[in-house]
């Protein structure tokens, strides 16, 4: 309805300028882990972890930027494989590449410090809370498609970015705060984050069928019908991720220490 | 001291081989009927018109629990291998204890109480949630079954 219009505002020097940002993400990781691995002191920065970045990198950019980006703004079914990369894969992806302790084995000992205090920190810590994050992803997704903020998005510019921001940050807090990779201020039971998990994965299932039942403002049934079950599907995908690792972590934590082991220690 | 510390592992052993199994079984069958009935058959529908607001909330919260279960369960189950404590007749009987409940809630609760959806869309649809269920309440006393003649023996031993 509004195409022209958005793609006018949406012209050359933005998409450039989010193509010059994830450029630049994957230019500071590898060049952060490249130079730490060279310190005689620091372990080499492993492999893996920059396949897990740029992949990253490019699940969110495809949501941002090029074709899938643009034709999500027409259909509803597409913006739903949008949000699955941007709101789930990439943060997924993200997480897994540990960029938090990149940035402490990179800075000086003193801005480390500084960095970690901030971490500490009750804004933070509240943030980062399984429960809080939970309702920041998921509630966030309720408000937006459950009220007249997706149509409105499709109209206003910064509106769009915001929430694309938001999807984004939420969805890797969310993730962040359910496995723990980098360091952590303060650890939940792997009990409490399970069900916090369920939850949460519940709350995201329910919202897919419930946008396969009533459609948001602006969305015709057969879109809504095909994203929601986008969404259902292609969260339980993603969902199975978090939680094999979430079990995997578990099992290596609790793993049995041989009495022999125990007494050498000791 | 000794032996009262193997008796109370012996026992949490037991319980979790029976949980695993259990969860196992949960998970598993939700995936099955997933699977077969949704995606090859396609005799349950995602979402039909007479689903309540309460069904859709009981089948979110019941989906999300069965995917953990599936992957949880098999981790339990990894963990107790790894401590020579798996007991394959009590993991057995817990995952047709599993299966069953998950069967019978779904047969009853989800598709007569809350209308989640029905197992099929034909006339006599009498029939199948009768059959649903009965394999249900079978695996049910078959799970039961198998534990209880497994607590007799070890009674029994002791």
């Amino acid at each position: 309805m509004n195409e022209a219009h958005f793609a006018h505002s949406m012209g050359f020097p933005f998409e450039y300028i989010f193509i010059f940002l994830f450029i630049g993400l994957i230019v500071i990781y590898v060049w952060a882990g490249l130079s730490t691995s060279a310190r005689k002191h620091l372990k080499t920065w492993p492999l893996y972890r920059y396949v897990l970045w740029i992949l990253g990198v490019f699940s969110a950019a495809a949501a941002v930027v090029g074709p899938l980006a643009a034709r999500a703004h027409s259909d509803f079914a597409v913006h739903m494989v949008g949000h699955l990369l941007l709101g789930m894969l990439a943060p997924l992806l993200f997480v897994l590449a540990a960029p938090m302790t990149l940035l402490l084995r990179t800075v000086s000992v003193a801005a480390a410090r500084r960095i970690s205090k901030l971490l500490r920190s009750w804004p933070v810590r509240i943030v980062h809370h399984p429960i809080v994050a939970s309702f920041l992803n998921i509630g966030g997704l309720w408000v937006l498609y459950t009220t007249n903020l997706y149509e409105a998005m499709g109209e206003n510019f910064l509106l769009h970015v915001l929430v694309h921001l938001h999807v984004f940050l939420a969805g890797y807090v969310f993730t962040a705060s359910m496995i723990y990779i980098d360091p952590i201020a303060h650890r939940f039971s792997f009990i409490f984050r399970s069900i916090a998990f369920i939850f949460a994965l519940a709350g995201h299932q329910i919202l897919s069928k419930y946008i396969y039942a009533y459609p948001p403002n602006g969305v015709a049934r057969t879109e809504a019908e095909a994203g929601g079950m986008i969404m259902y599907y292609g969260g339980d995908a993603i969902d199975l991720m978090i939680i094999f690792i979430l079990c995997y972590q578990w099992f290596r934590e609790t793993r049995p220490r041989s009495s022999i082991a125990v007494n050498q220690s000791g | 001291m000794k032996g009262s510390a193997d008796q109370t592992d012996r026992i949490s052993f037991s319980r979790r081989n029976i949980l695993s199994g259990f969860l196992f079984g949960l998970g598993m069958i939700a995936f099955l009927d997933e699977a077969v009935f949704h995606q090859l058959l396609n005799w349950h529908h995602f979402y039909d018109k007479s689903t309540t607001n309460v069904g859709l909330i009981s089948d979110g919260l019941f989906h999300a629990f069965s995917w953990f279960a599936t992957i949880g369960g098999l981790f339990l189950f990894a963990d107790l291998r790894r401590r020579h404590a798996v007991r394959l007749t009590r993991w057995w009987g817990g995952v047709l204890l599993g299966s069953g409940s998950f069967q019978l809630y779904d047969g009853i609760i989800q598709h007569k109480i809350m209308r989640i959806h029905q197992i099929r869309y034909v006339e006599n649809v009498l029939m199948y949630d009768i059959i649903w269920n009965l394999i249900a309440i079978v695996l049910i006393i078959a799970g039961t079954i198998v534990l209880f003649t497994l607590s007799a023996k070890e009674r029994r031993r002791d």
